[in-house]
């Protein structure tokens, strides 16, 4: 290893960083603008044209708070947990591509920071670390709201891990591959999105648990644990945890881009590598504005109806798509390559079984309650 | 790789011994069974520190190694279901404390 | 003194010192947070050895499963949060003789052991451990029972945790 790549990758994770940490402060930004869309307001517009400075003014207002640490907590641990919180939504995207080589100041320079064979699975034991935060924070405040956030939300991330986890499985069947680029790559006459339409829904809606966002942000429900784990949480500390949540939407979404809708690809990426990461960031944000859409939208579940749906709708679901998939790639091979269109065809078919499954036991309540 | 493969196993010997200490010390079953996840470990190190000293085109350390996973991890599901189901009948996690089969 | 041997040290006192608070310490939420410092550094010890697969499983399953399910049933069996009163036995001098004498045995063994101090083997060029392990745990010849039998003990545990742990109506 040469200093000048050692540099490099010094120059690249910094870079990495920063773009996480300004995603994150303008993300807000572009909730708060995009939900006052949605309900016909205006949102944010006084500090700055068109309120951009409005994430800046936040920032300032957090850092000069009074941090304040509950006497009987858990001191070390309740420092601790926004530090472990964000430390995941940071690392997970290393394993990201958003482009493949651009030449730089006379070198190529390779647009992704690892490339390794287990790329997909080393999302996945990132993404299983990120619950420790939040069951910390929930632990060390000495809070019961606290506590009950902290339980919720470690036993909701458990949960949807495994229909993420499989959602992830499907994808890397198609690809034929953990690493990222080879997934990319593979795509690049078609994206996954239609090849497996259902393993996409299912990996959006994992993830909008995984993440805590509304319609499943039970462990900060703010009507019922008035704001869950973090309710003992104030200035910066508070500021980390509200960092991490938007940190892992961003990364999340860049995943899911990179896996399901093309990744860095798109027309003309061959000839102008960086096109790549434009390609990225535009899929970023029309993925980033579903997330918002959905919080505008739809009301917060009720806490034993999520994991119902966890358990009995999306793990049995996202098992038949594996086995759809593997089923599909099978004859594929075997028979002729255009019998892969059964794989979204029969996962489809799937979709739309477990959906009138759904609907039937809803009405059969309704009908015994009246 | 210039380590010994002597210094994995007396390494794994050891924390074998700790994880023993703590199933046999403590109160507390959730700690019996924290002891019983250290041996495990203890194994698995083993397991897998075997595979890569003796022969690594062979896979059995780590076929080994996945199946003590998997037995790790159906054994915590188990043994936590068993203390959570004790805990809600007798109100104690203490394992001297469930003693209703000794007479 | 080489660095990985350097590297094996520190991790192996992290490993031992984090283990012997899992045993000792008083308060279980911390004891189990012990317990994640220690797979962590088992996890580290599987990459010395070149087991890139086994870091990954070692933090999904250990860390973001196993230990994740004990903190779990820690704040679900304890009405306060610091933990009154000793947590060991009053014999436990006795469980430290056992286990001091278990590790002397087990040293005692493996140092009279021939060829104790081997160096590691030669990975053979060209050899993709990741797909050799995929293929020997579905081959019939190979290690396709166990993997199936250890798929249906995971079955049935899933299925014997749910029936213990679910309130009856």
């Amino acid at each position: 290893m040469t200093f000048a790549l050692l540099i490099e990758w010094l120059i690249k994770g910094f870079v990495l960083v920063l773009v996480l940490l300004g995603g994150f402060a303008y993300l807000t930004l572009y909730e708060r603008k995009a939900l006052a869309r949605i309900q016909v307001r205006i949102g944010p517009n006084r500090a700055g044209p068109w309120g951009i400075l409005q994430p800046i003014a936040d920032a300032i207002k957090l850092i000069f708070k009074e941090e304040l640490i509950p006497a009987k907590a858990d001191k070390l641990l309740f420092i601790l947990a926004p530090v472990v919180t964000l430390v995941p939504a940071l690392v997970i995207t290393a394993v990201v591509p958003w482009g493949s080589e651009i030449m730089m100041f006379g070198r190529v320079i390779t647009l992704y920071i690892a490339d390794i064979n287990v790329g997909v699975l080393y999302i996945m034991s990132v993404a299983s670390i990120a619950v420790y935060g939040v069951v910390l924070a929930g632990w060390s405040s000495n809070n019961k709201y606290a506590m009950m956030g902290g339980l919720r939300s470690s036993a909701q991330m458990i949960s949807y891990e495994m229909s993420l986890g499989l959602a992830f499985i499907s994808a890397i069947m198609l690809a034929g591959s953990m690493r990222m680029l080879d997934i990319v790559e593979a795509q690049r006459t078609l994206w996954f999105v239609l090849l497996q339409p259902v393993g996409t829904a299912i990996f959006l809606i994992a993830t909008l648990a995984e993440v805590n966002r509304p319609p499943f942000d039970m462990p900060e429900a703010e009507q019922e644990l008035t704001a869950g784990y973090h309710v003992e949480y104030s200035g910066m500390k508070f500021a980390l945890l509200f960092m991490a949540e938007y940190d892992k939407m961003i990364a999340i979404s860049a995943i899911g881009a990179t896996l399901f809708f093309g990744g860095f690809r798109g027309p003309f990426v061959d000839t102008y590598p960086w096109l790549g990461p434009i390609y990225m960031l535009l899929k970023l944000v029309i993925l980033l504005f579903g997330m918002i859409w959905v919080r505008a939208t739809f009301p917060r579940i009720r806490y034993d109806r999520l994991m119902a749906f966890g358990w009995k709708v999306m793990l049995p679901l996202s098992l038949a798509i594996v086995f759809i998939t593997a089923a599909g790639i099978l004859l594929a091979e075997q028979v002729n390559p255009l019998l892969i269109w059964t794989v979204p065809a029969l996962s489809l078919l799937a979709g739309v079984f477990t959906i009138a499954m759904i609907d039937r036991e809803l009405r059969r309540k309704e009908y015994a309650r009246a | 790789m210039s380590i010994p493969l002597s210094w994995f196993l007396i390494l794994s010997a050891a924390l074998f011994s700790i994880g023993f200490f703590g199933v046999l010390a403590r109160k507390n079953a959730i700690a019996i069974l924290l002891g019983i996840e250290l041996m495990l470990n203890a194994v698995n190190i083993n397991l897998v520190a075997f595979w890569r000293y003796l022969d690594p085109a062979k896979m059995a350390g780590q076929v080994f190694a996945i199946i003590v996973f998997a037995v790790a991890a159906a054994e915590v599901a188990v043994g936590l279901a068993l203390i959570v189901s004790v805990y809600r009948r007798r109100q104690t996690v203490v394992a001297d404390e469930v003693d209703l089969m000794k007479w | 003194m080489t660095p990985d041997q350097i590297i094996f040290i520190l991790t192996a006192a992290l490993i031992i010192s984090s283990a012997l608070m899992v045993v000792t310490t008083r308060n279980l939420i911390h004891a189990a947070l012990w317990l994640v410092a220690a797979l962590f550094g088992v996890a580290i010890l599987y990459a010395v050895l070149n087991a890139g697969f086994f870091v990954v499983v070692q933090v999904v399953v250990y860390i973001g499963a196993i230990a994740i399910l004990f903190i779990f049933a820690v704040m679900l069996t304890r009405r306060e949060m610091r933990d009154r009163g000793p947590q060991l036995r009053k014999n436990w001098w006795l469980a430290a003789l056992l286990g001091m004498l278990a590790f002397s045995g087990l040293a005692f063994l493996l140092i009279n052991q021939a060829d104790i101090n081997r160096s590691a083997a030669v990975i053979p060029a060209g050899l993709d451990t990741l797909g050799a392990l995929g293929a020997a745990l579905v081959s019939p010849d190979l290690y396709l029972l166990p993997f199936e039998v250890a798929s249906i003990l995971l079955l049935a545990a899933l299925i014997g945790a749910v029936y213990l742990a679910a309130t009856r109506k």
